[in-house]
């Protein structure tokens, strides 16, 4: 039993919890924003799929690592920009165009890797971001190995959730965004373009979401195999529940639920003998369950969340 | 530039989409396959014979289209109704794993095994289905993401089952499942080939579903209920029940799918039970424009795709996965035409 809890104090649980969150961190705020402009973002999971390949594939091809992660975030966006067209424009379904764009992602990195990369035995392999410890910070105690001792997307991640607190909540554009959410007719009345600020939304949040499949590809692996997005996506969009379409709370959800998954990977080594592994892996996906239902009951949703907006026609 | 809904969507659009949605995802996969450096026409001949060219060409993609014709209408009665399963892969799985399970213990001739079997499997899929959409009513939790997050607990769930209690010990150690006794495995329809009795089932499943729909109480209250909830409660319509209905349905499609693969194709469990077929659906649900009948269709359209793409790969240097991108550039263009059947333009 002390076992259970001498995991909590290590250093490796922390740090690695960091390295699994950072792609939530960039999806969930990615997800965070569209919802926040009135748009639900189901094209989530095939755009993190689509941005790990084209990430990996840029750096595979000669590019330099952050080359990727722009090539990845530009890709990212450009899938934004259809769902934009078929959700905001002509005010689709939200939930079958996000869900079109997922199997047309996803679908269409396996076919440009395969073109790319023909079947070989081992996946090829490029040289993936490496730590970079914070001078002076990474040398405190505890925090210093975990926080300061990360890649620089991971920084980069953290910079950007406090950023998006900042401008959603304390920017005339960030009102401009939370306005169009709420009440687009409103937007509409107050002189803003509510369809260009939903398309705006969309195509930054694809780009951040298209970053963290980047970061899977670059920094925590350093190679493409399909699958590997293995529901990252679906999660984020339950973290953005959690977190009550609010950035703090979505980098603090995003980190809780890297921890718990750092810790079942612990639990996995010390006990994978007498309980099977499946039931470790299921454990993400039941807390992202159990956390939408606890935290649904007080979650402020965006009120027109999911409700197109087409300009004079009434809400 | 603004939209203006028409008072009566236009006939021949709506007809015409998919037609129109597959014309154009075949022509946008074919600028795919130019990307890859092969002869496109000559590619689209050799999908078109692979999928059609030959007895077994048909057998194949009549075999391949029984699932898609399972979710595709487990997806069209619930987004009929506004439910949005998306969890038709997990529900699956779900049908198939209940029968391995109650293979083990059931002697009887296939006569009673089979109808068994199915609703065994039907049962599974409607307990996989009501709980998010219980969970929707009761505490307004969106079921997409809950259905989505089930269909990976549950994948994982069979993965365990089939390396635990449910293992084969004569499998060598490969990780599938017991196998399902031979009074339940459905009779083939056509000799040497895959074809199973799972057709006629599918086929007859669809035209009941299209009944229920059209003539019943519970067709019109699923209908109305995803149309306009408000106005359909002030009708007196009861939401919950309706929509606790519209999950068995679904649920229970989605896991006869499941069942029925398991006793027609396979004989036993494995986690590549399913390649996908669950997601296939909603393309199937969507290009039927949510029509029971229509399903049939376009569950034959997307199996011949994978079919045929399978084969043409073979023989080409053009991956097998342009059979997905071609089935969801498909759905894109389907959902677009849709638009303008009901829509106007005006500048």
């Amino acid at each position: 039993m002390t076992d259970l809890i001498d995991i909590l104090f290590t250093t490796g649980l922390w740090s690695s919890a960091l390295r699994i969150a950072t792609p939530l961190i960039f999806a969930t705020l990615g997800a965070l924003l569209c919802e926040r402009a009135g748009v639900l973002n189901l094209g989530i999971e095939g755009i993190m799929t689509f941005g790990a390949m084209i990430g990996w594939l840029a750096v595979f091809m000669g590019a330099d690592l952050w080359t990727g992660v722009i090539v990845a975030a530009l890709c990212g966006a450009a899938f934004g920009l259809l769902h934009s067209g078929l959700a905001v424009v002509l005010g689709l379904s939200q939930h079958v165009a996000g869900l079109g764009i997922t199997l047309f992602a996803s679908s269409l990195s396996y076919y440009i890797f395969r073109l790319a990369v023909p079947v070989q035995g081992t996946p090829p392999t490029v040289e993936p971001f490496q730590p970079w410890p914070v001078p002076f910070l990474s040398d405190l105690p505890l925090i210093g190995p975990t926080l300061f001792s990360q890649t620089p997307l991971t920084y980069l991640a953290l910079v950007l959730a406090l950023a998006m607190a900042y401008i959603l909540n304390r920017t005339p554009i960030g009102l401009a965004i939370r306005i169009t959410g709420e009440n687009p007719h409103a937007a509409e009345a107050q002189g803003l373009n509510p369809i260009a600020i939903r398309i705006g939304a969309v195509v930054t949040g694809s780009a951040l979401m298209a970053m963290g499949g980047a970061y899977l590809t670059l920094a925590a692996f350093n190679s493409f195999f399909p699958t590997m997005v293995q529901g990252r996506g679906w999660v984020c969009i339950a973290l953005v529940v959690f977190a009550m379409w609010r950035p703090g709370r979505a980098l603090l959800g995003a980190i809780l639920f890297a921890l718990f998954d750092a810790y079942q990977l612990r639990l996995q080594t010390n006990f994978g003998k007498a309980v099977p592994y499946q039931l470790f892996l299921m454990l993400p996906y039941v807390l992202s369950i159990v956390a939408l239902v606890v935290m649904s009951r007080k979650a402020k949703v965006p009120r027109a969340l999911m409700k197109p907006y087409r300009r004079g026609e009434r809400g | 530039m603004r939209f203006e809904r028409r008072e009566h969507p236009v006939a021949a659009i709506t007809i015409g989409a998919p037609v129109l949605a597959v014309t154009v995802s075949l022509l946008l996969a074919g600028g795919l396959i130019a990307l890859a450096g092969a002869p496109v026409l000559a590619a689209y001949a050799s999908i078109f014979t692979s999928a059609f060219g030959s007895k077994l060409a048909l057998t194949e993609t009549l075999t391949r289209a029984i699932p898609l014709m399972f979710t595709g209408l487990a997806a069209a009665v619930a987004f009929r109704a506004k439910v949005w399963n998306i969890g038709a892969e997990g529900q699956l799985y779900m049908g198939a794993l209940a029968v391995a399970a109650t293979g083990l213990w059931i002697t009887a001739p296939p006569v009673v095994t089979i109808p068994v079997l199915i609703m065994v499997g039907a049962l599974a899929g409607m307990v996989l289905l009501i709980i998010p959409v219980f969970m929707r009513v009761r505490f307004g939790v969106d079921e997409v993401v809950t259905t989505l997050l089930l269909n990976f607990i549950v994948l994982l769930f069979v993965s365990l089952a089939i390396e635990g209690f449910l293992r084969d010990p004569l499998a060598f150690g490969w990780p599938q499942s017991v196998p399902i006794p031979d009074e339940g495995r459905l009779p083939k329809l056509v000799d040497r080939s895959r074809l199973h009795l799972g057709l006629v089932i599918a086929v007859g499943f669809a035209v009941m579903v299209y009944l229920i729909q059209r003539f019943t109480v519970f067709g019109l209250q699923s209908r109305a209920a995803g149309e306009s909830p408000t106005g359909a409660a002030f009708a007196g319509v009861p939401i919950t029940r309706t929509l606790l209905g519209v999950a068995c349905l679904s649920g229970g499609l989605a896991g006869v799918a499941g069942a029925v693969e398991a006793m027609g194709v396979k004989g036993f469990v494995s986690t590549d039970l399913s390649p996908g077929f669950g997601y296939s659906g909603i393309v199937v649900a969507m290009l039927a424009n949510l029509n029971p009948i229509g399903v049939i269709f376009a569950a034959l359209f997307v199996a011949a795709v994978f079919v045929g793409a399978d084969g043409m790969s073979r023989s080409m240097e053009v991956p097998t996965f342009i059979a997905d991108v071609t089935v969801s550039l498909a759905l894109l263009t389907m959902l677009i035409a849709l638009f303008f059947a009901a829509y106007r333009v005006r500048w």
